[in-house]
This record gives C-alpha cells, structure tokens and sequence, in this order.
C-alpha cells in the first residue's frame, strides 16, 4: 500500500491593514466609527500608563515593571472583543488588557509598588489576578472555559500568554483538555518574539505557534498583532464560537516587544538594535493613525485631546495610588485561609 | 448499623456531597467507567452523568489546573490523583496557584477544591505507588491537609473539605482501602477539619498518629498506659487537644510512615518544645519510616515503622 495522507493542515494568517495603511474592504466590516475611536483612546491610554510606568520606575515610585510597548494592538484589540460576562486570565504583561478593560488604574499601579491589595479584583470584573509563573494560567482559563460550558453560560474565558509560555507543559495539558473538554475558552498567544533573552525560534522548531492548535484538536489562527482590527476581528469570532459551544481557538498574535523584558533587564545584550528599529516602523498607532485618517476620525488636535487626556487620567490614578496608606502586616496572614491555624494566631499577634 | 470499608466510605461521602450540592464535580483518571483505580468512584458515573464525574485525559496537572479555574467560576471540584507520587507534576498548580489565589486577590477569590490521593506503602504497589509526603503540603501556607483513618472518619472529613472554602489535600490510606470495616452511618455528618480524635485515653505517654500508622500504634499499646490521638487534620492541626494530653501524661511519640527529616512529626516536636517544654518528662520521641527512598514489595516491611519499633519508643519515653 502507498503511502496515504489522512489529514492535512493550513495556517491562516489574518491582517486586514497593513503597515502602510492599507486596508482588505471585504474584511473591513462592522468597524464602526465608535469602535475606532475606542481602539484609539484605550491605545493611547495604555500606551501613556506604560511610559508612565517606565518613569516611575526610573523614580524609584514603582517597582520592577514590564513594559507593553509594541504590543498594544494585540492587548486592546483582544480586550475590546470581550463581554461583561467573559473571563480574562491574564499574564504580568498585559498593562494594555487591563487599561482598556477599565481595570482601576491606581490598582494596578499599587500592585507595581509592591501592594497585593492592586489584585484585589473589583467585584463585576471576572479578572484573576495575573499570573507571575510563565503559562502556568493556562489551564485555569480552560478549568473556567469547561464551566462555563457545562453550565451553558453564554460567556468565554480568554487566556493571554507569550511564546515563552507556549514551551510549558502548561500550554500542552490545558490546551490538550480544554480541545477534550470542547471549553468555552479563547487561548491568546502574543508572539512577541522574545522571551527575556530567548528569541522565538528557540522556543519551538514549528514555524507558527498557531499551528499547534491543531493537535489539540481545534482551530489555530496567526494574525498581525499590530493590526489592532486583525486582533479584535480574531477575538471576536473566537469568543463568539465558544460562546456557540464550538470549542476553543488559539489565537497567535505575531508582534514585538519594543522595550526591555522588565525594568531590570537590558535588551542590548542579546537584541540587534536593527532589528527592534525595524519592528517601530510597524507599530500598531501608526496604522490605526493612518486608517482613521481616511476615515476622517483623525486630527492633530483630535490626538492631542486624546493624548492629553490620557495623561490626566494616569496622572490622577498615580496621586491616588501614592495617597494610599500601606497595608497592615497582618495582611501577610489574614488572607491565608479563610481559618487561621493556632499558630497563625499567635503570630498574627507579632505582626 | 451497616458497616462498611474505607473505599465505601468514601465513595457515600462523595454521593452524598454531589447530591447535596450540584457543584460539586469529580475529575480523575480512570474515575469513570472504571470506577477508579481502586474504585472508589464505583458507580457515580451511572449516577450522576459523565458531565459531574469526569474520565479526563492522563493530565495531572492539567487536572488541578483545570479544577482552579472551575472553582473560580463556582464549581466545587473533587480531583481523583491515582497514586500520591503522580502529584507532583501538579503540585506547582496547588502551591502557586490554588493556595494562593485568596491572598493574592485579597479574599476576592478562593480555591475551594479538594485533591483526593492514596498515600502509603502496604499494599506491594509498583515503584513510586506508595509515597507518603503529606509533609510536603503541609509546608505549604493556605493548604489544608487531611488523612482519615477509618470508614467513619473518612467519610465526615472527606464531607468537610468538600465543604471547606480553602483547597484541601486528601490522603487516603491505601492499606486500608479494603482491610478495616466500621459502622458507618447513612446520615449526613461531618468531622471538623483541624480537629484530632483522642481514640484512646491514657494517662502516661500521649501518642499521635494518622492514616494506616494509627492502627499500629493502636496495636503497640498494650502494656503502656497510651493516649492514643488521632491527628486527622494534618494542617491545620488541633493544639488544643494536643497539649491537654501532653500536659497530662508529659511524655510525648509520634508516629508516622513518612519519613522523618522535615517530617509533620518534627513540626509536632517543635511545637511541644516551644508550648509545652514544662510538662514534658521526656523528649519528644518520633517513630517514622528510614531517610530512604519508598522501597519495592519486598522491602517494604522493613521501611514501615513496625509495631516493635513503637513499642520500643514507648520504653524508651517511660525509662528516660
């Protein structure tokens, strides 16, 4: 007998504007003036957190911070596709997610300065706190995800992770159930290209990370993270499906990490400067900008309003974060387990 | 009144929760059609559907981890881990995430789910079938850890970690799956987490022990004057009930499988020497399994703290 193939794969990439502004009208479709602006306003609010975060961190006001710029696009473009009623397990880097989801900003700020009470999700938001330990989230999305589906919740979990993440046994054992278990969940993959000093190609020898979710059993998509109407088409429709009980989706978000790892790290070291001056040119305001002028949302004094706004929000979270009180050190304990033990007891009277 | 083994017992108390409330789901290998590896899960399959009690894929992790974020969403799941050395694997998902998640979102979310475990040598397992390293989660902060001893035990704990609001770690002595009967109650209770059992009274020497070893210091009394006191809740553990007795009989032995360096045993004789350093006559004596790895069938008699060796300690304590 000849050999036969018995299953075969393709790996759809979607981009609907390209770097220079141009855009595939058939995919150009319900982009409302509203959303555009939106997409907008939350980019730049969360560009403006960042850099902020940045300074802050020069200052010696926060703590060891991990910047988003560059990958905006992916971050506010996933998050404006979801609903009230979806969960978001996202990682430490995903300021963008949570800036265009409303998420207290002088919370999130605390949370940098070294303060838990920053994850102190607000109640009506289903966000868990972020994960610290790379991809070990993952199947917390698709514990969520399967809930939600045996419930018959019309509600999905979206779960961001990087590529690093996607070498943990982590990404396998979630992935792996929730393709099993038909969970309501969106996995959201920001290849950002690097893992500190690790570059993608090290992390996996397959040519897309999309592509692995057809192991698993469901449908895997590569979109320009940088085309934030790419993203949030994506997210959308894969939040839609799950929500129709049609399984999961991975979501690979193909982008770039502009600034260090962290604040504690330096780039320079294993990174050709060429190759991040490359990546400027495609970030993701540049086409957003170009797309709204041909849509005549844009004027200068449009993004100066904007971006002047944004600072007076930032700026106005930041006097809040530093006006708050530290924490109590019984902090360390009282939230341990909802009974103390003995021994809890006593040292809580030593705090 | 009925009696019944461990296995039943256990398989009632998880009915009984999945019927009480709608919550609850079990996740294991093999805890479906099979009705588990010792089938504990006998039967509910039919009972409650293939959605509530669930064959997963072979995914320790992926089980635990999957369990968080359910329980986050508000279900309440019961994890089968076949054997207590397949855990590990899964161990970072309890550590860094289930124990945490209450401190870490500040009382906003919890992890109320319960790992479900056989632990122990005795029953001529395989390799790395008979790990006893219930020490291991007991480091842990926001961990509950609870063994039973018996049928009727086990059914009231197991009752209550399904109930408690934190994760639970549930080992199941697998030696006495089948060996011990006891009468056992149809009616709903419960034995409180973190409270001991004093089993036996006695004036002398207080000795504590859990799970199958329990039984063997029962077994090593005979000729002392022994309280007997049956931790049950590894974490947190009944200080109360503990100094009563020492304060009564000053000399302390405890006994367990697992082995000694780091053992709970060595947290019980630190917490005696910082609490009841006045009462006490004697040091505070652990019979525990050798700084060895769980040895195969052959060996495992020897590694398991026999009831001469018990005895021994008991001498020892009352001629010091």
């Amino acid at each position: 007998m000849p050999y036969r193939v018995i299953d075969s794969f393709e790996v759809r990439y979607l981009q609907i504007v390209d770097e220079a502004g141009n855009l595939d009208e058939s995919l150009f479709d319900g982009f409302s003036e509203w959303l555009v602006r939106s997409f907008f306003e939350r980019l730049v609010l969360s560009r403006t957190f960042n850099s902020r975060c940045l300074s802050l961190q020069r200052e010696g006001r926060i703590g060891t911070y991990p910047s988003i710029y560059g990958q905006e696009a992916s971050q506010v473009g996933s998050a404006l596709a979801l609903d009230a009623k979806d969960w978001v397990f996202p990682t430490f880097r995903e300021s963008g997610v949570l800036a265009a989801l409303g998420y207290p900003m002088e919370l999130l700020l605390r949370y940098w300065m070294g303060d838990e009470r920053g994850m102190k999700i607000p109640h009506g938001m289903n966000i868990v706190p972020m994960s610290i330990p790379v991809g070990t989230h993952i199947p917390h999305a698709t514990g969520c995800g399967w809930a939600m589906r045996l419930e018959g919740a019309r509600a999905a979990a979206l779960c961001y992770f990087g590529d690093g993440g996607s070498s943990r046994g982590d990404f396998h054992e979630g992935l792996n159930m929730a393709g099993v278990f038909k969970a309501n969940t969106v996995f959201l993959c920001q290849n950002n290209q690097w893992a500190i000093s690790v570059p993608r190609t090290r992390q996996t020898a397959s040519r897309t990370i999309a592509q692995k979710a057809f192991s698993y059993g469901f449908e895997g998509i590569q979109v320009d993270g940088n085309d934030i109407f790419a993203v949030y088409r994506a997210t959308l429709d894969a939040l839609n499906r799950a929500k129709r009980g049609e399984g999961p989706t991975l979501i690979e978000c193909f982008t770039y990490r502009l600034d260090d790892h962290t604040t504690a790290d330096d780039a320079s070291r294993y990174r050709d400067p060429g190759e991040v001056e490359e990546w400027k040119k495609r970030e993701p305001l540049l086409r957003l900008r170009l797309v709204m002028q041909r849509m005549g949302l844009w004027t200068e004094d449009y993004e100066k309003e904007v971006v002047k706004h944004s600072e007076e929000v930032v700026d106005s979270a930041i006097e809040k974060a530093e006006a708050v009180s530290p924490p109590e050190p019984s902090d360390i304990l009282i939230y341990t387990s909802h009974t103390p033990s003995g021994r809890q007891r006593r040292e809580l009277k030593e705090l | 009144m009925a009696k019944a083994n461990l296995v039943d017992a256990i398989n009632r108390a998880l009915a009984e929760e999945m019927e009480r409330d709608e919550r609850v789901v079990l996740l294991g290998e093999d805890i479906g059609r099979d009705g588990g590896v010792f089938r504990v899960t006998a039967g509910l399959l039919e009972r409650f559907g293939a959605e509530r009690v669930v064959d997963t894929p072979l995914s320790e992790l992926g089980m635990v981890g999957a369990a968080v974020g359910m329980a986050l969403w508000g279900l309440r799941p019961v994890v089968e881990i076949q054997f207590m050395a397949f855990i590990y694997e899964a161990i970072e998902q309890i550590f860094s995430h289930a124990a945490r998640i209450h401190s870490r979102s500040r009382g906003r979310y919890s992890a109320p789910i319960v790992v479900r475990t056989p632990y122990g040598v005795g029953i001529k397992g395989p390799e790395l079938h008979s790990d006893s390293t219930e020490a291991i989660f007991c480091h842990m902060p926001g961990v509950k850890v609870v063994v039973p001893s018996t049928p009727y035990n086990a059914k009231g704990l197991l009752k209550s970690a399904i109930r408690d609001e934190d994760p639970v770690v549930f080992l199941e002595p697998s030696r006495l799956y089948r060996t011990i009967k006891t009468e056992l109650p149809q009616e709903d209770y419960t034995i409180p987490l973190g409270h001991a059992e004093v089993v036996k009274e006695g004036g002398s020497i207080t000795a504590i022990s859990w799970g199958t070893m329990l039984h063997r210091t029962m077994e090593a009394t005979e000729g002392f004057d022994v309280e007997v006191i049956d931790l049950q809740t590894l974490k947190p553990f009944d200080e109360e009930t503990l100094l009563n007795s020492v304060k009564k009989t000053g000399r302390t032995v405890v006994v367990h499988e697992a082995t000694g360096f780091c053992g709970v045993g060595a947290e019980l004789s630190a917490f005696f020497a910082e609490l009841a350093m006045l009462h006490l006559r004697s040091p505070v004596m652990r019979v525990t399994a050798p700084d060895g790895v769980v040895p195969m069938a052959i060996l495992e008699d020897h590694y398991m703290p026999s009831v001469e060796k018990i005895r021994r300690a008991f001498e020892e304590v009352m001629n010091y």
